[in-house]
């Protein structure tokens, strides 16, 4: 157990200093949330109008883009293992007296506190563009976010746990996050669209991530959560729910990506 | 002998139909400085792996500090430092944090901890360095910080896996004195594995490996005297003839070696002129010199080390020398 712990503590203490050393990250991180949140909000607000009763289009897109800023650096977070490996240090990592149980929690456990740093800095534009942020919320949505990036840092993990080259990781993610945005409901209700669309984005986790992050915003603002929220077989998911699903999802991955590391030579 | 500290028993590995460990067993002893000795893909580095708990061993067994490295991993792992080929250190931090990871993660007593740093990169002359991102160190400094970062948590047991590939002689020699200096002051038990000659010459005891398997095991000194004698080298116009006529004459089977016959003889100095005079094949040069264990290593596996390890364009520059001569 000691070895897990001291794992978890080591490696996510690197990954904090990684990012603290790396700018770039930094800024990419945040510009691309922050472009579909600018660009779709200009040009859709006049032409959509309300989503709901009380709901515009920036209010009911902006929790879905705190939800992709942490997706994209949750992801990420597989990333820096394909570095280790391309660049030699996975083996003082693996050599070392640390659980691999442990080396993966403390990357993802990196992932989430940057992650929620990251998402910390999208909050702050919420009055920005129009959308109210109670102290209240923001403690809510703390315990939230880590969770969902907790999750999301599994299918990085999981996925960089066999790769060898950072090229080939990238190109995997982009495949896999795409869709995983688009079919997330961030952009539209998932709940009145074509059968097939439906079903898809019904069956991608990350749209409960962002169910539960934009009831929350949307309870705080006083209504209309319930014609928004995601129905499954006719039943509106409450927040428990949504993050339910979501840590569920999240513990298989980190599991699998646990045994993935185990096995390896 | 002193107290075996690793002792390992008919250990294999297998990738795929490769075996690149066969049933090798060797034992060595606390304090000792051990090398394997063997060229490129011989099976040291997997040895070293198996030894270290990266890889786990198809058959045998092998223990290290008395822990097994199958069902002890962790033990294993704290009992050993390690230098690997290639370099495991991340760039992107400074010395001091590279050094501060390590001993986090093998759970160094705060207490110790810094002073311990202070103390090692002193000693592999390296604390003017110690804010300073490993990217900007050249390739002897990395070197020198990891063998400083293996000796962090105080292992018994140093793995040195080519600790001096790819570096320049000047470099070479200077990492030497660093590891001769550490084994003075700490009593070290190190275990090397190289493909320099000179290297292998200081250790106490010396393994030489090839396709696998362990071809000879003894004291350097031990393992010349068993040559028999001086090496003589001849090249001779026509190889063939000449070692047909050497068969004959001597009753002496020469080795091939860069393209020139070589044998051992007691008395060369005797002999050489004796041989010259009788031999009816032209010959090109000759030589006479103390074995090495160059020439331990070609009469025990019937090639020379550095052979194996030439790249295919080596092999192509080295063919087109030999056979573009003449014409």
């Amino acid at each position: 157990m000691a070895e897990v712990l001291v794992a978890i503590r080591v490696v996510a203490y690197r990954e904090l200093l990684r990012f603290v050393q790396e700018k770039s990250r930094l800024i990419s991180s945040f510009a691309m949330p922050l472009l579909f949140l600018v660009i779709f909000g200009a040009g859709f607000t006049r032409s959509i109008g309300t989503m709901a009763p009380g709901v515009d289009f920036v209010q009911f897109m902006y929790p879905g883009i705190v939800a992709m800023t942490v997706l994209m650096n949750s992801v990420m977070s597989g990333l820096s293992v394909v570095w280790d490996r391309e660049f030699g240090f996975l083996k003082e990592i693996l050599v070392a007296p640390l659980a691999r149980s442990g080396i993966v929690l403390g990357k993802a456990a990196g992932a989430a506190i940057v992650a929620l740093l990251q998402g910390a800095v999208m909050l702050l534009l919420a009055p920005v563009v129009g959308v109210s942020l109670t102290p209240l919320l923001v403690l809510k949505l703390i315990p939230l976010l880590v969770i969902i990036s907790l999750s999301l840092s599994g299918l990085g993990l999981l996925v960089a746990s066999r790769m060898r080259s950072q090229q080939g990781f990238q190109l995997i993610v982009q495949l896999l996050v795409f869709p995983l945005i688009f079919l997330s409901g961030v952009f539209f209700p998932v709940n009145n669209v074509p059968a097939w669309l439906e079903t898809v984005s019904k069956a991608n986790p990350l749209t409960y991530g962002v169910d539960a992050i934009r009831q929350l915003f949307l309870a705080a603002e006083g209504g209309g959560a319930q014609a928004i929220g995601v129905t499954v077989f006719g039943h509106t998911m409450t927040v428990l729910q949504d993050i339910s699903v979501v840590a569920a999802f999240g513990l298989v991955l980190l599991l699998l990506a646990t045994w993935s590391f185990e096995k390896q030579e | 002998m002193a107290q075996p500290i690793i002792e390992v028993e008919q250990l294999t590995k297998r990738f795929g139909t490769l075996t690149a460990v066969d049933s090798v067993s060797f034992t060595v002893a606390e304090g000792e400085l051990f090398a394997f000795l063997g060229p490129n893909g011989a099976g040291k580095t997997t040895t070293i792996n198996v030894l270290c708990t990266l890889l786990r061993p198809a058959g045998g067994r092998a223990s290290v500090n008395g822990f097994d490295v199958v069902t002890q991993r962790s033990d294993v792992r704290r009992s050993i430092g390690l230098v690997f080929q290639d370099s495991t250190l991340d760039e992107y931090l400074t010395a001091e944090q590279n050094l501060r990871f390590h001993a986090y993660a093998y759970r160094v007593p705060r207490q110790v901890c810094e002073q311990r740093i202070g103390e090692l990169l002193e000693l592999v002359e390296l604390s003017d360095r110690r804010k300073s991102r490993v990217r900007t160190f050249s390739g002897g400094m990395k070197r020198r910080l990891e063998i400083a970062r293996g000796l962090l948590h105080s292992p018994r047991v140093l793995f040195l896996d080519e600790p001096t590939l790819g570096l320049d002689p000047q470099t070479r020699r200077h990492i030497w004195e660093h590891i001769l200096a550490l084994r003075k002051q700490h009593g070290l038990t190190i275990f090397l594995t190289t493909h320099y000659m000179d290297e292998a010459e200081v250790a106490e005891r010396v393994g030489i490996i090839d396709h696998g398997r362990i071809v000879a095991l003894d004291t350097p000194d031990h393992l010349k005297d068993a040559m028999g004698g001086d090496v003589i080298t001849i090249e001779a116009r026509d190889n063939d003839a000449a070692a047909a006529e050497l068969g004959q004459k001597f009753g002496v089977t020469p080795a091939r070696e860069n393209g020139a016959l070589s044998f051992s003889v007691p008395h060369g100095d005797k002999v050489l002129p004796r041989i010259i005079r009788s031999l009816e094949s032209p010959v090109d040069a000759v030589g006479l010199r103390r074995p090495t264990l160059e020439d331990v290593f070609l009469r025990l596996t019937g090639h020379a080390i550095r052979e194996q390890e030439a790249d295919p364009f080596d092999g192509a520059r080295a063919f087109m020398a030999r056979h573009g001569r003449g014409h």
